[in-house]
């Protein structure tokens, strides 16, 4: 008799369907998992350690690229961290604006977290629609911020901006004529919320388009049903939160139940799983952009009727407008002392919360009364998710892993901070 | 206080007793610290006794308190600052609990209290070099393979100590060291209270 051993397989870190630069060992009993290792570390870029070396504002970009699929919610856990810390408030209409653009950056997570994972299991049609729509959403960033990816957008007391009257549109060129881009320009001709309006009417039918296709699909279900189940209890001695802890079938909704910002004041349903496997965790993901949706609708409504201030008038922690700060000594030395010192946040400790498209994403920040923090921490939803992998993949066939690292929907950036 | 707070810290008084080392309800959150000695058995309450309910572990991480404000520091240096979340109850609840030995720190592992503390005491000993006594796995987890050292510590250079490049004698990758040094741009200041305040000048 020949001794048997289980086969080891190294899984990435350049495998297309490992989500980034995840290195998992696998060992195999014939095509059955026995015990998955994930190796993570290898986009680690110490973010938290550079953190303390730069001003609060100057780490705002840096909390975009962590989770590099959903910017903006990252830098919303940020600043409301550094707000709370220096009890200020936020301006209602930044709020609002904030809120919508939480919601708009959930769909771009979700549309881009279903394209690949359609593509992960063979539905390659999926990504190309996914990506269609994401491209709307992406100008709508860029209308804000300058940038399709890397906002940094919200700031510690409000949003750098107000929404733009105009939206950028497509210019004629050799290979498109003018009537050929005129069916382009038609949304485009109006304000970003007309823009964001001629979406939301638009997007729940593509929802549909996109359940047609992957619902019912008995490929889909074949590869998604049973497979990676974790119970309610499992999810929660594993740490679970988001999407995950929904699929499991716990109604818990950071939005919902310790609203922040302007939550307590929109109309939405939190979706809930029933058995906890990926196929659950799919439905409730797409339920939720339909969520998201109908809120960037409210977002939409107040917005137009609420003019109003997008930062906070503190001058010790906002800068001052441009034309104050030239006719007024006082404006114009806040804005040297910010730009060069920075802002000032009283000694303190904090932990702030925001439900990120990929479950809870925390920032605890410890503040010694300095310019720039004392310690960073980011609890990133992925990492605890993704921590649940040998639970997860245990007994199950090597195609499974693939659908299991998909329905976690994990990111790098995040991940490896 | 808002009324869940004050319940809160009223039923950790009741079920931790002396255990307890001091409680703090600050900015709307509620920071106890414990002991070493007791820091398991704490733990364990925390989440058993029905009127605390702490089920889900969210976050644990390592704290260096070292160079901490203005003047140079008394006490440990290493702690394990652990976020706890009650579901049912729906409040939240911080840890703390200093390690006592600065050159040798240790913490207590709670991954049999809840197992998502896994990769967070892997990191915080990676990062920060406290050990978890009890954690079945406990190996470095971001830093590269082969990585010395622990580099969230206050007195680990922001550039580090080495550098790698590809030698084209040797044909593969090595390790050297840096060539670059740290830059600070704008230094780190903490003022004192109330500076700048008009009406105090």
């Amino acid at each position: 008799m020949p001794e048997l051993r289980n086969f080891t397989l190294n899984f990435g870190p350049q495998h297309p369907a490992a989500h980034g630069v995840l290195r998992m060992v696998l060992e195999l009993d014939g095509e059955v998992v026995v015990r998955a290792d994930p190796h993570i570390g290898l986009l680690h870029r110490a973010t938290e350690k550079l953190a303390e070396t730069r001003t609060w504002i100057q780490s705002v970009p840096y909390m975009d690229r962590l989770d590099y699929m959903s910017m903006m919610c990252n830098e919303h856990a940020y600043c409301m961290a550094i707000e709370r810390l220096l009890q200020i408030d936020v301006p209602i209409r930044a709020q609002y604006i904030r809120v919508m653009f939480d919601e708009i950056t959930r769909i771009l997570n979700h549309l881009l977290w279903v394209g690949c994972h359609g593509l992960d299991v063979g539905a390659m049609t999926m990504v190309l629609y996914a990506f269609r729509e994401r491209e709307d959403l992406v100008d709508a960033y860029e209308a804000v911020s300058g940038a399709r990816m890397h906002a940094a957008y919200y700031r510690p007391g409000g949003v750098y901006r107000d929404l733009p009257d105009r939206m950028s549109q497509y210019q004629e060129s050799k290979w498109k004529s003018a009537a050929q881009i005129r069916p382009f320009n038609e949304a485009r001709s109006g304000s970003l919320l007309d823009f964001l309006d001629d979406f939301v009417s638009r997007f729940p039918k593509l929802l549909d388009e996109y359940e047609t296709l992957l619902t019912d699909n008995r490929i889909w279900k074949q590869r998604l049903v049973d497979v990676g189940i974790v119970t309610p209890e499992r999810a929660l001695q594993r740490g679970f939160s988001g999407p995950m802890l929904r699929g499991s079938g716990i109604a818990w909704d950071l939005r919902k139940k310790q609203p922040y910002e302007v939550y307590d004041r929109v109309d939405f349903d939190i979706p809930v799983g029933v058995t906890g496997d990926s196929y659950d965790r799919y439905l409730v993901r797409m339920e939720e952009m339909r969520q998201s949706n109908r809120i960037v609708k409210q977002c939409i409504d107040w917005l137009r009727q609420n003019p109003g201030p997008v930062m906070s008038d503190n001058h010790k922690v906002a800068p001052p407008d441009r034309e104050a700060m030239k006719s007024n000594m006082e404006e114009l030395i806040h804005h040297f002392k910010l730009c060069t010192e920075g802002i000032h946040v009283p000694a303190g400790e904090v932990y702030s919360a925001v439900e990120h498209p990929k479950g809870e994403f925390g920032v605890y920040l410890v503040s010694d009364g300095a310019n720039k923090p004392y310690r960073l921490k980011i609890r990133a939803p992925g990492y605890v998710h993704l921590s649940a992998m040998n639970e997860m993949a245990n007994g199950h066939m090597l195609a499974d892993v693939v659908t299991i690292i998909g329905s976690q929907d994990v990111v790098f950036g995040e991940i490896d901070r | 206080m808002s009324a869940t707070l004050e319940a809160l810290s009223q039923n950790l008084q009741e079920h931790l007793g002396d255990r307890l080392k001091s409680i703090k309800v600050a900015l709307g959150e509620v920071t106890i610290e414990v002991g070493v000695t007791d820091y398991l058995s704490v733990m364990q309450s925390l989440r058993d006794e029905p009127g605390l309910g702490f089920e889900e572990l969210i976050d644990l991480c390592g704290v260096d308190y070292s160079s901490y404000g203005h003047e140079t520091r008394e006490g440990p240096r290493f702690a394990a600052v652990t976020h706890l979340l009650s579901i049912a109850r729906n409040w939240r609840l911080r840890v703390r609990c200093f390690a006592a030995d600065d050159s040798f720190p240790s913490v207590p592992s709670v991954t049999a209290i809840w197992n998502s503390a896994d990769w967070f005491e892997r990191e915080a000993f990676d990062l920060y070099g406290i050990a978890f006594p009890g954690h079945e796995d406990l190996r470095r987890i971001l830093t590269d393979y082969g990585f010395i050292g622990h580099p969230f510590r206050k007195d680990f250079p922001i550039s580090g100590y080495v550098e790698m490049r590809y030698d084209p004698e040797q044909q593969r990758v090595i390790y050297q060291p840096v060539t670059i040094e740290p830059r600070e741009v704008t230094p780190r200041i903490v003022r004192e209270e109330n500076y700048g305040d008009v009406d105090n000048a």
